[in-house]
């Protein structure tokens, strides 16, 4: 029977930085810990993996405490039972990829037909298995660690910037393998991410993490459509639709736009940030090849900007200044034009998580 | 006006460097050269068959071996307590491990014969209770030889703990293992290379050890008389033996510089 995760971090460290955080995350369930660099996110899978011990607060896993300082509890790092995928998977150089994968079982043997063939298998890693970690490529080396962390059969699966290793293109082909992975491992799962996207796709649930605290809990949608503090609203506020593209004009649910990358072809992400929206009470003159007329839904004051949501046919997050706003006079319920530049369309190939069958193949 | 291009930069060394250089170099290159114009080639197995060769060199091979694995087993403990724990004063425990490195072996080999002779402070008290007499046996002079040479096994070790990613020794803690199979299949393996090369150059300071060996366990053929001691003796009395010697201590050093040249100078 796998329990959840249940921890409250609070670590010191040397220049006066406190980690302050809680988070709580359910057998089955994802949760991203999102934050930029520096925010204390290497603090917290420390202080988890049993690395960095706890100044107050606790960790609970199941029905076992794991550190809890106030009664002088602390489990040590190898009892702990906790998969992590180490940024830069931290493979053993010395050792092949099928030793690297045996390293956590009793005995490591390497039988054919035993577990490390198994996973070796699962992973699709049997033909690597004699390569040394060197030889692998961003890719393989992600399903090593996984393997080599899965096996053990932990009860919390800690994921540490499991794709900032590679590059874009990889990544994006990768996200969905993790993806299928992530839900194949019953217990809590806990992403640790500073790419929106990742976790948003990833993710049921999100924390964001800034300066050792967290500073908003929701869900990816609740993030991105009600972000609390300018980080989020910056990285994380940004626009994401879903549709096929075919020569720069891409399909959604019926509507179409038009982006300037004419490459990329079916399904992928595009991505539009919410400053590069612009909303008219008329319709604008110029060059902007998207132009669509629309409700405004609601309105938001974050302090020297606002966000407007619009409803279809596309719903969009833009934002604007509050000048901008009282210029146009515009309330919740008006009619407005909405604008957006084809350069101010990026993409990117893939769909969301949920439309994409299980695939074990990265193309690499 | 002088403008710097990339063709100056090419031009040739100012000759003085250059002749000064070839100075330093005659310096070290001279010796091997005497050594080998002066050697005995034809009497040269003759000469290396003999008893006293034989057992300098069975002597030498004993004890050096033995001090190089002392010095693994005590040394790498030090050398991972100087990387990884910091405990008071270990700045002055790292000076005292380094001494051997600057101080005259003789004066060692004077100070390990008060703190371990007969009388010396430890060794009277060790005596008593074991019976063990270390001056002027072998095994005094696998204690000097280790006292001598184990820095260079700390030296390189410590520096490869320190440079070695302890985010790797986490990875292997948070897969079950516990500190002893960490370090067993984790940390040594990682720094195997600087291992190796810190027991091999331990082992050729060992080979080549004389002054704290002959003032702490004397100069008994067969007991306490290594190559080094050997070819002091027969300097005295027999060159062509001191020479032919010589020629093996050459031999050796060569090959262990060889071994090592990915290491010290391969790097240009």
């Amino acid at each position: 029977m796998t329990g959840g995760l249940d921890a409250r971090l609070v670590v010191e460290r040397d220049g006066g930085f406190v980690l302050d955080i809680s988070i709580e995350i359910e057998a089955g369930m994802t949760v991203a810990l999102l934050g930029p660099n520096a925010a204390g996110k290497s603090t917290a899978v420390g202080a988890l993996a049993g690395l960095i011990p706890l100044e107050r607060g606790h960790i609970q896993l199941g029905d076992r405490v794991l550190d809890d300082p106030a009664r002088g509890w602390f489990v040590v790092p190898e009892e702990r039972h906790i998969g992590v995928v180490f940024q830069d998977y931290l493979l053993f150089p010395h050792q092949t990829v099928a030793q690297n994968v045996a390293f956590g079982v009793r005995g490591s043997r390497v039988q054919p037909g035993g577990s490390v063939s198994a996973w070796l298998d699962r992973l699709g890693l049997s033909e690597l298995a004699r390569r040394k970690p060197a030889d692998l490529s961003g890719g393989q080396a992600q399903r090593v660690a996984l393997a080599r962390a899965l096996i053990t059969e932990p009860q919390l699966l800690l994921l540490d910037e499991p794709l900032a290793a590679l590059d874009v293109t990889t990544r994006a082909q990768l996200r969905h393998i993790l993806a299928d992975h992530l839900r194949s491992f019953a217990g809590p799962r806990l992403l640790i991410t500073h790419d929106p996207t990742e976790a948003f796709l990833l993710a049921d649930r999100i924390h964001v993490i800034e300066n050792g605290h967290i500073t908003q809990v929701g869900t990816p949608e609740d993030i991105r459509l009600r972000p609390r503090t300018s980080y989020i609203a910056d990285l994380a506020g940004s626009n994401l639709i879903e549709g096929v593209a075919a020569d720069g004009v891409i399909s959604v649910s019926g509507h179409t736009l038009t982006a300037a990358d004419t490459k990329a072809q079916g399904p992928v992400l595009a991505t539009i940030h919410p400053r590069a929206i612009s909303i008219h009470r008329n319709h604008p003159e110029g060059s902007p090849r998207n132009t669509w007329q629309t409700v405004v839904r609601r309105i938001e004051h974050y302090g020297d900007r606002v966000r407007l949501q619009t409803s279809d046919p596309v719903p969009l997050t833009a934002e604007i200044t509050p000048g901008a706003t009282s210029a146009l006079d515009i309330h919740e319920g008006d009619s407005v034009w909405v604008s957006i530049k084809a350069t101010e369309v990026t993409m990117e190939p893939g769909s969301s998580v949920a439309a994409v069958a299980p695939s074990v193949d990265d193309a690499e | 006006m002088r403008v710097a291009s990339s063709a100056r930069s090419r031009r040739r060394p100012p000759l003085l460097l250059v002749i000064l250089a070839g100075i330093g170099l005659a310096l070290f290159v001279m010796p091997l050269i005497g050594l080998l114009f002066k050697a005995p080639w034809r009497d040269l197995p003759e000469l290396l068959s003999g008893p006293t060769v034989a057992d300098a060199l069975r002597l030498s091979l004993l004890t050096s071996i033995a001090a190089t694995g002392v010095a693994a087993i005590i040394g790498v403990p030090i050398a991972w307590l100087l990387a990884r724990v910091e405990f008071p004063f270990r700045s002055v425990v790292r000076a005292l491990v380094l001494l051997p490195l600057v101080l005259p072996p003789v004066v060692g080999g004077a100070a390990l014969l008060f703190a371990l002779g007969r009388r010396g402070v430890v060794g009277e008290p060790l005596n008593q209770a074991t019976g063990l007499v270390l001056p002027f046996s072998t095994w005094g002079v696998v204690v000097a030889v280790t006292f001598v040479a184990m820095p260079f096994l700390i030296i390189t070790v410590e520096g490869a703990l320190r440079n070695l990613d302890t985010r790797y020794e986490g990875a292997a803690a948070s897969l079950g293992a516990g500190q002893w199979t960490v370090l067993r299949r984790v940390t040594f393996p990682m720094i195997a290379p600087s291992l190796v090369a810190g027991l091999l150059l331990t082992w050729a300071r060992a080979l080549g050890e004389f002054g704290a060996t002959i003032t702490f366990a004397g100069n008994l053929q067969g007991r306490t008389q290594t190559l080094p001691l050997a070819v002091f003796v027969a300097m005295e009395s027999d060159r062509d033996t001191a020479i032919a010697l010589s020629l093996v201590m050459v031999a050796i050093s060569l090959t262990v510089l060889i071994v090592l040249r990915d290491r010290w100078w391969g790097a240009s």
